[in-house]
């Protein structure tokens, strides 16, 4: 699949900042302390990024709008709906930490639940889909989860210094990573749901090999679903994923617990939460470009 | 709508497209290209149209697959590899998933018949769709940001404006080799029902759970020359042209 | 819950619909233009027409976008820069076609011939031979030299018809039909719709063809055969026949020559000729009474065994003794030519075995009375349901018009010549050699300020025919009708700019093209014909070709070599007829013609060319086009379409002639004929009665239904000419015993390829190259969606083929190591190219090919200069020299078939080696044209019909 910088951007800017939001809604910071508004700043201008950049991927974003209309079947309006219904108490929340110094419990569970269901909603976009056998698995939303727990917790840490935050963050770190793994292992062992001969039907006859495409050059069809990253490139860039995601970040999170609190410490994180980030990034951009579509059976 | 219909009228309109008889022409690729960019919807569009990078949208597109036999059935002389044209287009599928991703409702199926259609007024253009579906028949428009794919010619099969004869797709309409059928799939005594019954039709990848309205009739079974049995030598020919003027002047004596 | 929306189900497609006849290619199918708003909205198959009965290929329906083609050519140009720079200054028409008056005008009083005409994709060449011929220069041709005279020419001498446009299968009766290579952009509606006809019916269908695309790909049985060597499988298949005697002696004896008498007579000028009366009439021996009778006389039965001595001391031999002497030799068995062919000996004769199945086992039994020529009642018409149809995979070698005639030998011999389920002929033919004229062009033929003294192409019937001097040496430009080529019918337009550069036979000063891409796909040696093109005198700083004068509608890579550009109009722009006179459009069961008219009025500064050319040869004067006063006789091409009379009753259209619009075939012209035609769709149908329907050669009820029609003016039946006796003339010449005596130098070649009966020998280049130095075949093949260069500048076909790889056999590249997307330089004897490469399995092993005519040059069409077509697209052209190799003989031969010149393009042999990509360019890599007078540059992007987008 085509790694359209729009929904990689979306998905890691989102994704980080509905975790944060997921520990400002579970109530660990004090909503007194100006860390504490900086991190709901901070989440909702993540989320809101985020989702403006998905705009740019529309070809009519104009009417956006309408794509909150279909949540009873398609999983791209359900997240968009809960984008919204999610919005609503977490801006409360922000507004009551930001204005009024208060954290009111109902509105932050309300936001966390809220935050979840968004993430796992743009997880199910990719993961409902039967046409991309990598994406199409439960693996999937735990990926995206866990990522985005693990990131929130790790930006969470820079804003607190909490060690049950930077405890939990290192333990989601290593979940996520270990999910991120079972995921491209089964992806390596996968036997392809559809084939060149189940697309012709023509494997009756024997082994089928693209003679000649409809058209000599590229269609929107192989610009975006026929992406084919080299092996060796992707090998390269999965390393740089973990290691700058991952493991950077766990590093980060020891150093700074033994550091303890301070200024020293929260740079480090800072700079972690930067790695993660990028790290996330690289992660996405693998996740479309090593997805194979079915429809390059055909091509 | 949102979801696929919930009580479809028995009626499947939709194509059957015989393998056997497919020369790859690419006739029903421009007819259909012709009748839609001026038809149902926004315009089919051709960026960098005489440059370097020129792609179109196209609603149908023909394929050419080159095919070894191994071990199975024999088409043709043994061993040798052959050459299938395969078009493809929209397969109107029952289970449609590029409906049920939709987030707009721009892209539904009709409960009367099951055309797949895209309501373009409201489609955002985000893709999800084409991305849903396994047989590539969604190509996004890059001038109207909106998805285009096959409409099975609604403006035509329904158009008492055209003669009863041309209410039919366009690229049924054009092809010279009638590979392709139009008709009701979903009854059984409908002339499309019976050749895909006749001819063991089949559905394009059928582990992907859509259920396709269209079908496809494989290539028929052929024998080989080498198998024909010999003709038998004339008894006189043993020496040559002697013995063929021997044979006939028996011969012509006959007649 | 939301509802469907609702849609406007019921919009009319225009506001009119406009019938015509397409012109994507040469197939002339009927169209229905949908017009709106002045646009065109859609085009689609005529129903009622009789070539595509409803359907459209791929090109036809992409004629919108050919009509609005950016390549178009916009007003006369002048060339301003040197030729091939595109540098243009745009003229009016009347100082352009004062310009054409002031160069032709005095080579019309002088020396006429120094005006040389050919036309290429012409389908007015009644018109234009008729000018030609009036303005009195000899050199006129249209493309057929290049293209497929060998099928043509073989046919016309042996059964009076050939393929095509001459006949075609029977497609609703034949029930096992063989296909050679054709091109897949000709008459392929037709071919496509009578493939799905037999093949819905279980029919078996078989091809021969060295790549399986296409029709081959549909077909039951593949033969890959190695090119240049079909006429040796068809002569295995015919010795085949004649060792298990499955040839149809009734209908050899009765139509064809097989009972003819052929003198033997060695070393006298009647050897190898027929035993004739002294009327010229051909002798048999009557079976019943032994007597010596002619051929036609009723009563007879003519004895195919016959083998004597005459009263006069001759001994003659039937002509079916000779044949059955030659191809019994074991050297035609199947295990012997397995090897050249590449075709296993079973398969061989497997095909043979089911062909002389299904024709004698599977006969067809029409219950039809009819009366042949000697008036002979026959109570049904029996068919042989065997059909066969080739085109230039056959005729483009140097062996193709033995090979053609080899194909039409093995139909008679099964008797399925226009029999039911066999190959049918197609009005206005058959017509043997002998009803087709002479040609015309030696010297005492030509007579500055005069017409010629008759049409340049025709039918030789021996050397005395030929258009050379007291020397033997040519007198056309092209140098047809000589002893390097003396049966060119169609002319050798591919060797006309290399003789005029090198002024051999002899210069000329006005070369006058009109729709003949010479500098690029259409001529052999590319880059050395643009040189050619290009090259000045040394001393008087001139172009060797001082003037050339071009017609075409669009930016073709040869308009930027015209000194003068006349624009011609899109095909829906103009008006055409497709004449019974020119290259007919009838079907097996009836009489057709048709006509193009206008159906939107050109934006641009354009005309169509046959006007223009009505309007020059008024202006200079030239009989036909002016009255005893010197006006002209017609205002336009329509006017001359209606009005033109051949010979009294005779025009270019057969339907709706006479006053009253009342009469057919022969006829009074009608003014208002163009607007009858209109209102039928723009063709005529005239079907042949059910009594004449088959065996037309013969069929007294076909014949006076062929005189009513204006075809001829007495019966002109076919006897099969199996045995050409006008070859057996040229060797008679070549061994100096019958005059005119060929000069020595062709000899050997004549004695070698102008065998009376169809012979096989290995094509030149395979023969004149090292092959193992040249292993492997180089072919191109024509794509359906495309028409030779023209499809490029649609926006829509260019799509489809943006850009051409050699396909290169697995086995190939295996050995060298090349996968899809690699890079290979290709090398003939003459020439090197690079291109891309991909691999395919579905071809004959030693054969790589490519799609015909992708390559564009840079600029050319308007299209970007890094178009793929020019960055990555390529010719084979480029490897195919006009010349073959030299030989020990000193001679540099052309590379084209001995007998009719035709041009060899598949012959050629070449080798492979890996290449490295370099800047990803194929080599040879020209400079970009400008694009030339007003031109605009394309858009970037098109959204047609956006404005009635619902």
């Amino acid at each position: 699949m085509h790694p359209a910088f729009s929904m990689i951007i979306f998905t890691t800017l989102s994704g980080l900042g509905y975790g944060l939001a997921i520990v400002l809604g579970l109530g660990f910071f004090d909503p007194a302390m100006v860390a504490t508004k900086l991190a709901y700043l901070t989440s909702l201008t993540l989320i809101a990024t985020g989702l403006i950049a998905s705009l740019f991927h529309l070809g009519n974003p104009q009417r956006a709008w309408r794509a909150l209309s279909q949540w009873r079947s398609s999983w791209l309006s359900r997240e968009g709906v809960m984008a919204i219904a999610t919005f609503v108490p977490f801006t409360l929340s922000a507004g009551l930490a930001i204005f009024a110094n208060r954290y009111d419990a109902t509105l932050g569970l309300i936001s966390v639940l809220g935050s979840l269901l968004t993430v796992y909603c743009t997880s199910m976009i990719y993961g409902s889909l039967k046409t991309v056998d990598s994406w199409h698995t439960r693996l999937t939303p735990l990926c995206f989860i866990s990522f985005s727990l693990a990131g929130g917790f790790l930006l969470a840490s820079t804003f607190s210094g909490m060690l049950i935050l930077e405890l939990l963050a290192v333990l989601l770190l290593l979940t996520a990573l270990v999910a991120k793994m079972v995921w491209r292992n089964r992806i390596a062992t996968l036997v392809p749901r559809s084939t060149p001969e189940s697309a012709t039907g023509l494997g009756f006859i024997g082994k089928v090999r693209l003679f000649e495409r409809p058209h000599s050059l590229d269609n929107y069809l192989t610009r975006e679903m026929g992406f084919r990253v080299a092996r060796k490139h992707a090998a390269k860039l999965w390393i740089i994923s973990w290691l700058s995601g991952v493991v950077l970040p766990i590093a980060a999170l020891l150093s700074a617990m033994a550091l303890g609190t301070g200024l020293p410490a929260q740079l480090i994180l800072a700079i972690a939460a930067v790695s993660h980030l990028l790290g996330i990034f690289v992660e996405r951009w693998l996740f479309f470009a090593e997805a194979k579509h079915a429809v390059t059976n055909y091509y | 709508m949102t979801s696929l219909p919930h009580s479809p009228a028995s009626k499947k309109l939709g194509l059957v497209i015989d393998l056997d008889v497919c020369v790859g022409c690419h006739a029903c690729v421009i007819s259909c290209k012709e009748w839609n960019t001026g038809g149902y919807g926004s315009a089919l569009s051709d960026q960098h149209a005489y440059g370097a990078d020129v792609s179109g949208t196209f609603l149908n597109r023909i394929h050419s697959f080159e095919v070894v036999p191994e071990g199975g059935l024999i088409i043709g002389e043994a061993g040798e590899a052959r050459v299938v044209h395969f078009p493809k287009s929209c397969l109107h599928c029952e289970d449609a998933p590029c409906v049920t991703v939709c987030p707009t409702g721009a892209s539904y199926k009709r409960a009367e018949d099951g055309i797949v259609l895209v309501d373009e007024d409201k489609c955002i253009g985000c893709g999800l769709c084409a991305w849903s579906c396994a047989y590539g028949a969604r190509e996004m428009d890059l001038a109207a940001g909106v998805m285009k794919k096959c409409t099975l010619c609604v403006d035509r099969i329904y158009n008492e404006t055209l003669k009863q004869e041309d209410r039919v797709p366009s690229c049924v309409r054009t092809c010279p080799v009638n590979a392709r059928h139009f008709g009701d799939l979903g009854d059984p005594n409908s002339d499309v029902s019976m050749m895909v019954a006749e001819r063991g039709g089949f559905d394009l990848m059928p582990e992907q759970d859509t259920r396709p309205t269209n079908k496809y009739l494989p290539p028929r079974p052929r024998s080989s020359l080498s198998d024909v049995a010999p003709i038998i030598p004339l008894a006189e020919n043993t020496e040559g042209a002697r013995g063929f003027f021997a044979w006939l002047d028996k011969t012509l004596d006959r007649i | 819950m939301n509802s469907e929306p609702r849609l406007a189900l019921s919009e009319p497609v225009g506001d009119e619909i406009a019938k015509t006849t397409c012109y994507m290619c040469a197939c002339r199918c009927g169209i229905d233009v949908h017009l709106k708003d002045g646009k065109v909205r859609y085009i689609e198959g005529n129903r009622d027409h009789p070539i595509n009965k409803g359907v459209l290929c791929a090109k036809g329906s992409a004629g919108i976008m050919q009509h609005y083609s950016p390549a178009r050519l916009r007003a006369p140009l002048l060339r301003t820069g040197p030729r091939g720079s595109g540098e243009f200054r745009e003229i009016s028409w009347d100082e352009a076609l004062k310009l054409a008056v002031d160069w032709l005008q005095p080579i019309r009083d002088t020396a006429p011939q120094k005006l040389a005409f050919f036309t290429g994709r012409d389908q007015s060449q009644a018109l234009t031979s008729f000018w030609a011929q009036n303005f009195g220069t000899p050199n006129y041709a249209a493309h057929g030299g290049f293209c497929s005279v060998n099928m043509a020419a073989a046919g016309i001498y042996t059964i009076g018809g050939a393929f095509w446009e001459f006949g075609a299968p029977d497609w609703d009766k034949t029930k096992l039909f063989v296909l050679f290579g054709v091109a897949e952009d000709h008459d392929s509606n037709p071919i496509k719709i009578g493939i799905s006809k037999l093949k819905k019916r279980g029919a078996r269908f078989v091809s021969v063809n060295p790549v399986r695309t296409g029709y081959s790909a549909i077909a039951d049985n593949w033969i890959g055969i190695r090119p240049g060597t079909d006429g040796l499988l068809v002569l295995s298949i015919i010795h085949e026949l004649f060792r298990t005697g499955k040839i149809d002696l009734d209908y050899l004896s009765r139509y064809t020559n097989a009972p003819w008498l052929v003198i033997d007579n060695e070393g006298h000028e009647d050897h190898g000729l027929f035993l004739r009366d002294d009327l010229g009439k051909a002798l048999v021996r009557d079976r019943k009474t032994g007597a010596v009778v002619r051929f036609d006389e009723p009563g007879h039965i003519a004895d195919l065994n016959a083998e004597f001595t005459t009263a006069d001391g001759l001994k003659v031999r039937s002509v079916l003794r000779l044949m059955a002497e030659k191809y019994l030799d074991p050297k035609y068995a199947p295990e012997a030519v397995a090897a050249e062919t590449g075709v296993s000996a079973t398969t061989i004769s497997g095909l043979a075995s089911e062909i002389a199945r299904v024709a004698f086992e599977e006969e067809i039994i029409v219950e039809q009375p009819w009366i042949d020529m000697k008036g002979e009642q026959h109570e049904v018409m029996i068919g042989r349901p065997v059909s066969f149809h080739a085109m230039r995979g056959i005729s483009a070698h140097s062996n193709g018009f033995q090979s053609a005639r080899a194909l039409h030998v093995l139909q008679t011999i099964i008797g399925s010549i226009d029999c039911p389920g066999g190959y049918r002929y197609k009005p206005p033919y058959p017509k043997p050699a002998t009803a087709h004229p002479r040609p015309h062009g030696r010297s005492e033929h030509v007579t500055p300020g005069k017409p010629l003294a008759g049409p340049h192409l025709g039918y030789p019937l021996g050397p005395e025919d030929l258009l050379v001097d007291a020397e033997g040496k040519p007198q056309r430009i092209d140098k047809a009708f000589s002893w390097e080529a003396p049966l060119s019918a169609h002319g050798m337009m591919h060797m006309v700019i290399a003789n005029a550069h090198a002024g051999d036979p002899y210069p000329i000063d006005v070369l006058f093209l009109y729709m003949a891409n010479m500098a690029w796909n259409s001529s052999m040696n590319t880059r050395g014909t643009i040189k050619m093109l290009e090259e000045r005198d040394e001393a008087t700083g001139e172009y060797k070709i001082p003037k050339i004068i071009y017609s075409d509608a669009y930016s073709s890579e040869m308009v930027a070599y015209a000194d003068l550009v006349l624009p011609d109009t899109t095909y829906l722009e103009r008006h055409d007829c497709i004449s019974l006179l020119d290259r007919p459009i009838s079907e097996p069961g009836a009489v057709c013609d048709a006509i193009r008219w206008p159906v939107i009025k050109p934006d641009r500064d354009v005309r169509g060319f046959q006007s223009v050319l009505i309007d020059l040869g008024a202006r200079l004067k030239l009989p036909g086009f002016v009255n005893e006063d010197g006006e002209a006789l017609y205002k336009d091409y329509a006017d001359y379409i209606a009005n033109h009379q051949r010979k009294p009753g005779i025009g270019p259209l057969s339907g709706w002639r006479g006053a009253q619009a009342d009469s057919e075939g022969r006829g009074a012209p009608n003014q208002d004929q163009i607007q009858n035609y209109i209102d039928n769709g723009a063709f005529w149908t005239k079907h042949i009665p059910q009594e004449a329907l088959y065996f037309k050669h013969h069929n007294a009820a076909y014949q006076q239904f062929a005189i009513d029609m204006g075809f001829f003016d007495t019966p002109q039946p076919v006897t099969i000419q199996l045995y050409v006796e006008t070859l057996q003339k040229f060797r008679l010449s070549a061994e100096g015993i019958r005059k005119p005596f060929a000069p020595s130098q062709y000899k050997q070649r004549l004695l070698e390829c102008f065998d009376p009966l169809p012979d096989w020998y290995r094509p030149f280049e395979e023969q004149g190259v090292d092959t193992t130095e040249f292993p492997y075949h180089a072919i191109t093949q024509r794509p359906m969606a495309m028409y030779h260069s023209w499809g490029s500048q649609n926006a829509w076909l260019r799509q489809i083929h943006t850009k051409n790889p050699l396909y290169v056999p697995g086995v190939i590249c295996d050995e060298i190591g090349l996968s899809d997307g690699d890079w290979a330089w290709i090398i003939s004897h003459h020439g090197r190219i690079k291109c891309e490469v991909a691999r395919t399995d579905a071809v004959n092993g030693k054969t790589m090919w490519t799609w015909n005519a992708i390559g564009k040059r840079g600029g050319a069409w308007a299209l970007e200069p890094n178009s793929p077509e020019a960055t990555k697209g390529f010719l084979l052209n480029h490897l195919i020299h006009e010349l073959l190799p030299p030989k020990s003989d000193g001679m540099r031969w052309s590379n084209s078939d001995p007998i009719t010149g035709q041009a060899a393009w598949y012959d050629l042999r070449v080798r492979i080696e890996k290449a490295e990509i370099g800047e990803g360019f194929s080599e040879p890599h020209f400079k970009a044209i400008k694009r030339p007078g007003s031109q605009k540059e394309p858009p970037e992007e098109v959204r047609y019909g956006q404005e009635w987008a619902k």
